[in-house]
C-alpha cells in the first residue's frame, strides 16, 4: 500500500499548505464585519469547472495509486510471470504525447483568439487519442494471439485492467473534447471556450503522465525503484 | 440590502445574478423528477435512501427473529441468515447513511448554508442522483435473481464470497460489486459537487472559519469519500474479475468439491488491505457530518455559541487526516505482523483525542447553557451519550490482545452498532427534526417525536448492552444459531429473546416517525421561516420552504460566525450570519 499512502501523503501536504492559507487560527467570535479586512478568505476565484477537474484529477490519482498499490503487492507472489510488453505500446506512448502537444497547442492558440489553430489542434488531438485507443486494442489483441490471456497470469490480468481504466479515462476526455470541438465549430465565442480548451489540455497532460507512470510499471523499468522504496520502509 | 464595498471583494460572486445563469424548470418533470435543483435531488436522495433502509431495516428483524427464537421460523435457513446480513450491512452503511448525509444532507444544507443559489454544476449534480438510484435497483433486484442476493457479509471476503458455498455465488455477487462500482461513480459525480460548491460559491463575507460546523462535516467527509471510495472501486472491479473473467487478484489456489479449482496464488489479504483502506474512513465519512450537525443542534438547542469553534474545526481536518492511516486494525485476526498492529493500534488509540476534544466542546456547549429539551435537542444529546459508549469499547477493541478474543463475537457488533449504527442515525433523526420546518414550512408533531424518541433510545440501549455481554461470553457473530453448547448458559438465549422483543419495538416505533412525517406535511403547524431561532443562513431565507435560486434577487452578506447566540446586550438571544454590525449598534449594544 506505499504507492497510495505516499501519495496521500502529497496530497496532505498540498491541502494542508493550503488550509495554512485560510486563517484557520481566526477568532471569528470576535470578527463581525464581511471579509474586507482579510483578502484572500473568500470563495476561490478560479472558475468551478476548473476546481472541478482538480478535484476529479486528485480522485482519478487516487484511483490509478491503488491499481499501482495492488500491482506491487500481487506481484511478489510467486506465480507472478511478467509478460513481454508489445512494441506496439512505444507506438501508442508516443502518439498520446503527440495529441497531447496538439492540445497544447489549441489552449495556446485560443488564447491568442487564432480560432483555425484551435480547431486543428482539437481535431489532431482527437484524432491522436482515437489513434491510442486502437492502438492499445491491438496490442491486447496481439497478447491474445502470442496467448497471454486475462485470466493465465495476474501480470497479464493487471495489463488488460490497468490499461482499460486508463483508457476509459481516455473516452472520457474524448466525450468532453467532441463537445468542446462542437462547441468551437458552431462559432461560439472565443471567451467561452476558452476555458474548456484549457480544462481539455490539463486533462490530457494528467493522462499523459499517468500513462508514462503506468508503461514504467507494466515494462518493469520501475521494479529497481520499487524495490529501493521497499528496502526504505522496511 | 447593505452597501458593501466592491473594491475589496470584487473577486467573490455578484449579489445579483442575471436571469439567465439560473437554470429554470421548464416543465413538471424537469421540476420535480428530472429535477436540477440541489433542493430536489436532496429529498430524491433522500425518500430513496430512506426506502431501502426500511429494507434493511425488515432484514434486521428478520435476524433477531431468528436469533431469539431459533427453529421457529421454517422460512429463514441458514443462507438466507446470511444474506439478510450481508444486504443489512451494505445497505446500512453505504446506500442509507452515506448517501443520506451527503447526498441528501449534503445536497439541501451545502448551498443554504454558505449563501450560493445552487450547487456548481446541477447538472451533474442530478445524474449523480440518478446513478445512485440505478445501484440501489441493481442492488434491490439481487432479492429476485436466482440464487438471491449475495450471503459474502458486508466486508465481501474473497474467496469465499466467490465460492459455491456461500449463497449468491451466481448473481448475488455479481450485481452487489455492479451496484457497488455504480454508487461510487455516482457519488464521485456528487461529491465533486459538494467540494467545489463550498470552495468556490461562498457567499461574500463567508470564510472558511465563518462556516457551519455542519458544512465543516460534510465537506470533509465528502473530501475523504472522494478519496477512499475508489479503494472500494478497485477492490470490486478485481473481484468482478475475478468472479465473471476467472482471474487470480484475490482467489489462492482451492479445491472446491473435490476439484481443484481455475484459481491460484492470489492474495486474500490484498482484497482486506482495498477494503478497509476504503472501510476505515467509510466510519468518519459518516461520522464527520454527523459530528458537524449534532455541534449545529447543540448550538441552536442550548442558545449558546458552541464551545471551542476552532478546536472544533481542527478535530474534524485532523480526524479526517489520521482515519486514512488506521485501516489494518479490522485486519488483526487476519495475521498480520505483531510491529505493523502495534502501529495500527497507536494510531487508532491518537484519534481517540480529537474525538474526544470534540465531546468535550459538545458537553461544555451544553454548561450553563438556555437547554431547550425540543426533539432534536433530545435526539442531540442521546447521540453524545451513544458515541461515547460506542467509543469507549472502541478503544477496546483497538488493542490487539483485547481485541483477538473478541474480534468473532457479538462484542464487535454492539460496538458497531453503538458507534456507527445508533450514534448516526441519532443524529439523522434529530437533524430531521430539526430541518424538517425548512423543508416543508410545517412542524413535526412535538409528542409523537419525544415518543419516537425515547423509545428508539431507551431500546437502541436495552438492544445493545446486552450484545456487549453476549460477546463477553463468547457467543459467536455471524452465527444462525448458536445451539446447546456447554459455554452458553441458558440465560444467554433468554436474553436474545429479550432483545428481540425490545428490537421490535424500536422498529414499531420508527413506524411512528413515518406517520409524523405525513401526517405533519399535511396537517403540521405552520412553522414559519425561523421557528428555532437559529443563525445560520438557512434559516433567513426569504421564502420557507426556499423558492427557486434559494435567495430571491440578491445574495445574502455574511458578516459573523455562525454562532451568536445570547450575546450580551444583544436585542434577541440570537443575531443572524447576515446581520450586519450597524444594526446591532443602533440597537445601543457594545460590539
Amino acid at each position: 500500500m506505499s504507492a497510495i499512502i505516499l501519495f496521500m501523503a502529497v496530497l496532505a501536504v498540498v491541502v494542508g499548505w493550503w488550509l495554512s492559507q485560510q486563517r484557520l487560527t481566526a477568532k471569528p467570535w470576535l470578527e463581525e464585519d464581511p471579509i474586507r479586512d482579510f483578502p484572500g478568505t473568500g470563495a476561490m476565484t478560479l472558475p468551478a469547472a476548473k476546481i472541478g477537474l482538480g478535484v476529479f484529477l486528485a480522485v482519478a490519482s487516487s484511483l490509478f495509486a491503488l491499481f499501482i498499490s495492488a500491482y506491487s503487492m500481487r506481484m511478489n507472489i510467486v506465480d507472478w510471470r511478467a509478460l513481454p510488453v508489445p512494441r506496439l505500446l512505444w507506438f501508442n506512448t508516443a502518439v498520446l504525447v503527440l495529441s497531447s502537444v496538439a492540445l497544447q497547442w489549441a489552449h495556446v492558440a485560443a488564447r491568442r483568439n487564432d480560432i483555425e489553430g484551435v480547431i486543428a489542434g482539437l481535431c489532431a488531438g482527437g484524432a491522436s487519442a482515437v489513434t491510442f485507443l486502437v492502438g492499445q486494442l491491438l496490442a491486447w489483441q496481439q497478447l491474445r494471439v502470442a496467448g497471454y490471456f486475462v485470466a493465465s497470469n495476474p501480470a497479464n490480468s493487471f495489463f488488460y485492467l490497468i490499461t482499460a481504466a486508463h483508457g476509459l479515462h481516455l473516452m472520457g476526455g474524448l466525450v468532453a473534447l467532441g463537445r468542446t470541438t462542437a462547441k468551437v465549430w458552431r462559432g461560439a465565442e472565443m471567451t467561452q471556450v476558452r476555458l474548456s480548451v484549457e480544462l481539455c489540455a490539463i486533462y490530457w497532460h494528467f493522462l499523459l503522465l499517468v500513462w508514462l507512470v503506468l508503461l514504467g510499471l507494466l515494462t518493469g523499468w520501475t521494479d529497481d525503484f520499487v524495490d529501493i522504496c521497499r528496502q526504505l520502509l522496511s | 440590502m447593505v452597501d458593501v464595498p466592491y473594491d475589496a471583494i470584487a473577486d467573490i460572486p455578484p449579489a445579483e445574478v442575471a436571469e439567465v445563469d439560473l437554470y429554470h424548470p421548464k416543465s413538471w418533470w424537469t421540476q420535480y423528477v428530472f429535477s436540477q435543483d440541489a433542493k430536489v435531488i436532496a429529498i430524491q436522495y433522500s425518500l430513496t435512501a430512506s426506502a431501502i433502509g426500511l429494507v434493511a431495516l425488515v432484514l434486521s428483524w428478520l435476524m433477531r427473529l431468528q436469533l431469539g427464537f431459533p427453529g421457529t421460523f421454517s422460512f429463514i435457513d441458514a443462507n438466507q441468515y446470511l444474506q439478510f446480513i450481508t444486504m443489512h450491512g451494505m445497505i446500512m452503511v453505504i446506500y442509507l447513511l452515506t448517501a443520506l448525509f451527503l447526498g441528501g444532507f449534503g445536497n439541501y444544507l451545502i448551498p443554504l448554508m454558505v449563501g450560493a443559489r445552487d450547487m456548481v454544476f446541477p447538472y451533474v449534480n442530478m445524474l449523480s442522483y440518478w446513478v445512485y438510484l440505478l445501484a440501489v435497483v441493481v442492488l434491490a433486484s439481487t432479492f429476485f435473481v436466482p440464487g438471491g442476493p449475495t450471503g459474502a457479509g458486508w466486508t465481501l471476503y474473497p474467496p469465499q464470497a466467490i465460492l459455491s458455498g456461500t449463497p449468491g455465488q451466481d448473481w448475488g455477487i455479481i450485481l452487489m460489486l455492479a451496484s457497488l462500482i455504480l454508487f461510487i461513480i455516482g457519488f464521485t459525480m456528487g461529491g465533486l459537487n459538494y467540494v467545489v460548491t463550498v470552495l468556490q460559491a461562498r457567499t461574500r463575507g463567508m470564510t472558511l472559519m465563518r462556516m457551519p460546523l455542519t458544512v465543516w462535516g460534510i465537506f470533509t467527509a465528502t473530501v475523504m469519500a472522494l478519496l477512499a471510495f475508489p479503494a472500494l472501486f478497485v477492490a470490486s472491479v478485481m473481484m468482478l474479475f475475478d468472479r465473471v473473467l476467472g482471474t487470480s487478484f484475490f482467489m489462492p489456489a482451492l479445491v472446491e468439491m473435490g476439484q481443484q479449482m481455475k484459481y491460484g496464488g492470489g492474495s486474500p489479504i490484498l482484497f482486506q488491505h482495498l477494503f478497509w483502506f476504503f472501510g476505515h474512513p467509510e466510519v468518519y465519512i459518516v461520522a464527520l457530518p454527523a459530528f458537524g450537525i449534532v455541534s449545529d443542534l447543540i448550538s441552536t438547542h442550548a442558545r449558546k455559541n458552541i464551545f471551542g469553534y476552532r478546536m472544533m474545526v481542527w478535530a474534524i481536518v485532523g480526524i479526517g487526516a489520521l482515519s486514512f492511516v488506521v485501516w489494518a486494525h479490522h485486519m488483526y485476526v487476519s495475521g498480520m505482523h505483531p510491529q505493523f498492529g502495534f502501529f495500527f493500534a497507536t494510531t487508532t488509540l491518537i484519534i481517540a483525542i480529537p474525538t474526544a476534544i470534540k465531546v468535550y466542546n459538545w458537553v461544555l456547549t451544553l454548561w450553563r447553557g438556555d437547554i431547550h429539551l425540543t426533539v432534536p435537542m433530545l435526539f442531540a444529546l442521546g447521540f453524545i451519550i451513544t458515541f461515547v459508549n460506542g467509543g469507549l469499547t472502541g478503544l477496546f477493541l483497538g488493542n490487539v490482545v483485547v481485541d483477538v478474543p473478541l474480534s468473532d463475537t457479538m462484542f464487535v457488533v454492539a460496538h458497531f452498532h453503538m458507534v456507527m449504527g445508533v450514534a448516526p442515525i441519532m443524529v439523522v433523526l434529530g437533524a430531521i427534526y430539526h430541518w424538517y420546518p425548512k423543508v416543508t414550512g410545517r412542524m413535526l408533531d412535538d409528542w409523537l417525536g419525544k415518543f419516537h424518541f425515547w423509545v428508539t433510545f431507551l431500546g437502541a440501549y436495552l438492544i445493545f448492552f446486552p450484545m456487549h455481554y453476549l460477546g463477553l461470553l463468547g457467543i459467536p457473530r455471524r452465527y444462525h444459531d448458536i445451539g446447546e453448547v456447554a459455554f452458553i448458559p441458558s440465560s444467554a438465549h433468554t436474553l436474545n429473546a429479550f432483545i428481540t422483543v425490545v428490537a421490535l419495538t424500536v422498529g414499531f416505533a420508527q413506524m411512528v416517525f413515518l406517520f409524523n412525517l405525513v401526517w405533519s406535511l399535511f396537517k403540521g403547524r405552520p412553522s414559519g421561516g425561523n421557528p428555532w431561532r437559529a443563525t445560520t443562513l438557512e434559516w433567513q431565507t426569504p421564502q420557507t420552504p426556499p423558492g427557486h435560486g434559494n435567495w430571491g434577487k440578491e445574495l445574502p452578506v455574511v458578516y459573523r460566525w455562525a454562532y451568536d447566540y445570547s450575546v450580551p446586550g444583544a436585542a434577541q438571544d440570537f443575531i443572524p450570519q447576515n446581520q450586519p454590525r450597524t444594526t446591532r449598534a443602533a440597537q445601543g449594544s457594545a460590539p
